[in-house]
Order: C-alpha cells, then structure tokens, then sequence
C-alpha cells in the first residue's frame, strides 16, 4: 500500500511534465526559483507555474566545471550545469528565473546565467533586522511583483495574492503533516521516502494534486502507526538531518544514516522544515510577505539565531537521538556556522552532532559510512 | 571461549586471539589485492569461537565469513581503554587515515574525527617522504631525530610535497633536516585534529606510524601532553574488535 502510493506520486510527478507543456501551449507562464527567500505567493498570484529549481543530481556538475571552479559548491554547479545542458525540462518551461543574491557562489553564477534565461534577482539583506533591513527586501518584493507582471500580462492584486496566500498555506500545511508523521516514536515512513515525496510534490503544477496526495499520505501512515506498523522500533537511533538543502539524487547521506540502522525523522534545512510557516493576510500584503520571507533561518544571514531556534523545536518535537550537519563541499556559510550549531546542541540539549562534508558524488561513500555507522554505535 | 578480532586496513591486516587469560595470539599480514584471500590465511588452523572485524575491509569480510561487524572507531576506543583505561584522548595513525577518538570514563566514544580522504598525514605520507629522500620506514624516525634543525615543509599534499622535498635536495639541502621537517610537519597536522577533538590529558598514540620514535617525541614536545605508546601499537584496533567478540559472547 505504501508503495502503491508512491507509484501514484511517480506517475503524477511523469504526468506533470505533460501537463506543464500543455498548459504553457495555452499561454500560461512558468517561473523558476533556485531559493526559499522568493515569495512564491507572487508567482501563483499571477497565474503562473512556479518551479524550483535547485539542482540535485550530479549528472550536469561535469559539464558545469567547463566554467565554474571545480571547488565551487555542488548545489551551485549541478544547478548551472542543468541550465548549460539544457537538460532539466523544468528550467527549459520556465519564461523567467526569479533568484536571491544569497551566497557568493549563487549570485555570481546567476550572471552566468543570464545567457540562457532571462535572471531576475532579487537583492537579498544579509541580515534580518527588521528597522534595517525589511525598507530594501521590501523594495525587491516590489520590483519582483513588477517584473512578473510583465512577463505574465497580469495584474497582481490583494485578491489574487489572498487566493495565493490560502493555497500556499494548505500546501505547507499538508507539507508539515507528512514531516510531522515522523515525531511518531517509531516513525512509520523512513527520512529516504520524506524526502522524495517533498522533492516530487514541489514539481507538481497542479498544486490541489500535490495537497490531496500529501493527506492521502498522511492518513496511510497515520494508520500505520496505529496498527503498530514501523519499519523501526522505539529504539531505533533518531536522526535529524540539518544544514543544506538535500533532494532526490543528493540524498546519499540520509540512505547512509537509513542502511546503518538510523531513523532520519526530520530536516532542518530548505527541502523540509525551513519551509513550514503560515502567512498572515492581513495588511499591505507586501508587506507582509517581505517579513515572512526575510525570516526564514538560512546560514547565509548573519546573526542566524532562528536556526538554532527552530532546531530547539524540532529535537523537542521530534525526539531526536543525534544531529547530522551536513555541508555541501565549499559551502562556507554552512560550514562555518557548524561550528556554533555543534556548540549549542551540546550546551542546550547533551545533543552529539555529526559534521559531514561532502558533494553529489558516490567517490567518498565509504568514508562517509565509516562516521556514520561510528556515529550511530555511540549514540 | 576464544574470540578474535579483525582489522582490515588498507595497508595491513591484524588478527587477535583472546581467552579469559588474554591474548594468545597475534598476526599480521600486508593486505596486498586481496585482502579477503590474506584474511583467510591468516585465521587458517586458529580456533576461535566468535569473530569481529573491523577496519575498511569490514563489511566485505561480512560477506566472506561469519562473523560481526563495528567501525574502526569503537574498535581503537575500546582497545586503548583496555591498554590505558585512565586515557581518555586516542590519536591513530595508519597507512591511509588518521582519527582522534575521544572517550568517557567508561571507554565510550563521545566524540570523533576522521581523515580519510587523503594520504596527507598518513603513514602513506612519511612513507613517500621516506623513499625520496633515501630511507626506510623503520630507520626514517630515527634518522630524523639526529638532525639538529629542521627545514619547514610548507605542502601537506603529498603530491606537492615530494616536489617540495625534491627542489630542497636539488639546492643541496641535508636530507636529516628534511626529515625532521617533515615528521614536524606530519605532527603539526595531527594536532590540529587533536585540538578540536581534546584538548587536555594523556594521549594513547596508536597505528603503525605510533612506531615511529620522532613522530612519539614530537607529538610529546609539541603538544606538552602525555604520549602512550603501545608495545604493538598497530595492534589496538584488531585487540579492540576482539575485546568487542568477548563481551558479546558473554
Ligand atoms: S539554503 Fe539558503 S540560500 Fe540555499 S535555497 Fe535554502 S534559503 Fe536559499
Ligand atoms: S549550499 Fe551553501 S554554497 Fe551551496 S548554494 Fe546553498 S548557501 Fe550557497
């Protein structure tokens, strides 16, 4: 049955490609993101198909290192390389790319970029000091309504971006109950199968398709779990997963934690909670937006309490056993703030942290299981 | 009860046979191409009754023979607290990685790292260092020692590192500060791991390059911390694994 339901996910996730050139034929727009900080409320407001398009696979990183460095982050090559090779469907559907000046290696590769697509990129403060910083990000929000107004033809009003509001909340809504089936102690879906049905869902164009799956989900698990069904047992060592963006085909670290006998229960990153919040509709509508997105607890803002405040949350919520760190090799915001995030989940919670850097490729995987499988035997 | 335990490594391969009385054997074989076939021969016409492999070569042995399985990490913990149970800091050094481990007052891992993705600071490093500059392995400490200065080795790379080495010969530089450089050099670097793992009280020093005396006598001088050095300091991971098969007979 769980795997009938993932079939279902696979085939709308096939099925979505179809549909996206079906609608573009009839004059719908798709816009591509590579950042959590975009408003996508904006983009669904217009009437158009946002889609992210953080690269995940390793596949394009080889044609990427024609331009980029080769010790440039992988996230960052992967992306750049699907748009070189033309070789992602979702970057070929998009009529515009909407990007945040967020780490070094991202916005300088979004000027390379430029040659392919049309890049608009949002000016992102570095901190999230509201007297400071909201006046300027609130200005970009502005512009980015602006810019897609004209590639769309349509007008964004408070009604449109309500509609957009009340959909999006339901889909991080139903987001958040697939992850929460996770705080079950054990849990019943394994972190592999969280992550795929995050990464597939966020394709999905059809955005009441994606919700309606993500509750058929929750509602099978839930059963599950009341049936006593787990793959794991209640001592099952639980893992939560923090730091950078992780999705289908640069999940080798969380298959890792799940072959040596670990439940990965949570993702403090952009793939999983990081994207759990609610917006208000309430006030200028910008506004409010502009706030929303500016607080959104990523390392490349300094301070990044919220990091270690949402972190706090979720050890709570979700029973965890032990935190694996993850940094995408050359990913220096990441890297560096592993330092304090160790500091506080030893001083805060007696909590041991795993460290891991590392790219897409499979050349270091029995390094990696090495610190995995010792990780876990300490717990 | 007999128990044994298997380190796998990467260079060499260490069997250890323990009874309630303690070891009663101990062998060691280069691992070669095919280290399950070297495995083999070295557990040929021994008896024991339970094994534990550890090391690289772990999971592969798995599958070759019966027998349980723990990291590199628990096995070098739990046999350095067998050696020097009031240690709490092991540094290990072989042929291709380094780690520090640091343990509780019960020999539990609290807290690791590991190099593994380069031979930079690895036995294999003081080896090539060795053979350009005309040593052995086994006299290359001792003859670094005898050196009055040292010349600094500013590569880490091995790669890099050589060619270094290579342009100070090509200068006519003494080949015993060389060496003392580049042991200093080795030590320096492990250190740094050290640091972020302890930072105080004894260090059980452990790995085929623990052999090494300018490696020790640095280590000891640099970081004013206690060095203990195993008899067979190769042996503590394949003695861990066994101590390991013990309790789980038990
Ligand atoms: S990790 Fe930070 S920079 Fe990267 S996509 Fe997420 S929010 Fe954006
Ligand atoms: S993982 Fe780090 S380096 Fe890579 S894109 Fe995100 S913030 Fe930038």
């Amino acid at each position: 049955m769980s795997q009938d339901l993932m079939n279902t996910l696979q085939q709308a996730f096939e099925q979505n490609v179809i549909d996206i050139e079906n609608y573009k034929k009839d004059g719908r727009k798709a816009i591509g993101c590579y950042c959590l900080y975009s408003p996508v409320e904006l983009i669904v407001a217009a009437g158009a198909i946002p889609l992210p398009l953080c690269g995940t696979k390793n596949d394009p990183v080889a044609a990427a290192e024609e331009v980029l460095p080769r010790n440039l982050c992988p996230l960052i090559k992967s992306s750049y390389g699907f748009a070189a090779l033309n070789t992602c469907p979702f970057f070929r559907f998009s009529d515009m790319i909407v990007a945040d000046t967020t780490c070094d290696g991202k916005k300088k590769m979004f000027e390379l970029m430029q040659q392919y697509k049309k890049v608009h990129v949002l000016q992102l403060p570095q901190n999230q000091n509201v007297e400071k910083s909201l006046a300027p990000w609130l200005d970009e929000v502005r512009i980015m309504k602006e810019e897609i107004e004209a590639v769309t033809g349509v007008e964004i009003t408070t009604e449109r971006i309500d509609a957009a509001i009340d959909l999006l909340n339901r889909e991080r809504d139903a987001k958040k109950a697939v992850m929460d089936l996770a705080q079950i102690k054990p849990s019943p879906i394994k972190g592999s199968e969280l992550i795929n049905i995050l990464f597939k869902v966020g394709f999905l164009a059809d955005k009441e398709k994606g919700i309606g799956l993500m509750n058929t989900m929750v509602d099978h698990y839930k059963a599950l779990a009341e049936n006593g069904e787990s793959p794991y047992t209640a001592k099952t060592p639980r893992i939560l997963i923090s730091g950078v963006p992780m999705g289908v085909g640069s999940d080798k670290v969380a298959k890792i934690l799940e072959e040596s006998g670990a439940s990965v229960v949570g993702f403090e990153n952009c793939t999983g909670y990081k994207q759990v919040f609610t917006v208000e509709k309430e006030g200028d509508r910008l506004d409010v937006l502009a706030r929303q997105y500016l607080s959104i607890p990523c390392s490349v803002m300094s301070p990044n309490t919220g990091r270690l405040e949402l972190l706090d949350r979720m050890i709570r919520d979700f029973k965890v056993d032990g935190v694996v760190d993850l940094t995408w090799q050359a990913c220096h915001t990441y890297n560096v703030e592993s330092f304090s995030v160790e500091k506080h989940l030893k001083d805060a919670h007696g909590l041991p942290m795993l460290h891991l850097e590392t790219d897409y490729s499979d050349s270091d995987t029995e390094q990696l299981r090495v610190r995995i499988q010792a990780f876990i035997e300490m717990l | 009860m007999r128990a044994a335990g298997i380190d796998i490594g990467s260079r060499s391969i260490e069997l250890v046979i323990l009874d309630n009385s303690g070891i009663i054997e101990a062998r060691t074989a280069d691992s070669g191409f095919d280290p399950m076939g070297v495995a083999g021969k070295l557990m040929d016409k021994v008896a024991f009754d339970r094994i534990v492999a550890t090391g690289y070569g772990r999971n592969l042995f798995e599958i070759a023979f019966e027998g349980d399985t723990v990291t590199e990490i628990k096995a070098h913990a739990r046999g350095a607290y067998h050696l020097f149970p009031d240690a709490g800091t092991i540094l290990d050094i072989g042929g291709q990685d380094s780690k520090v481990i640091r343990t509780n007052g019960a020999g539990k891992v609290t807290k690791f790292e590991m190099n593994d993705r380069c031979a930079a600071g690895t036995g294999k490093f003081l080896e090539i260092m060795a053979r350009s500059l005309g040593f052995t392995i086994e006299e290359f400490g001792g003859a670094a020692m005898t050196a009055d200065d040292e010349l600094p080795i500013n590569s880490m790379c091995t790669v890099f590192a050589e060619s270094e080495v290579t342009s100070l010969l090509a200068r006519g530089e003494d080949r015993l500060k060389i060496a003392r450089g580049l042991h200093s050099s080795v030590v320096r670097r492990a250190m740094s791991m050290l640091k972020r793992v302890s930072d105080d009280g004894p260090v059980v020093f452990t790995g085929g390059v623990a052999n090494n005396p300018c490696m020790v006598r640095f280590l000891e001088q640099l970081t004013g911390r206690d060095v203990l050095v195993p008899s067979e300091p190769h042996m503590a991971g394949a003695l861990g694994a066994a101590l390991i098969a013990h309790e789980m007979m038990r």
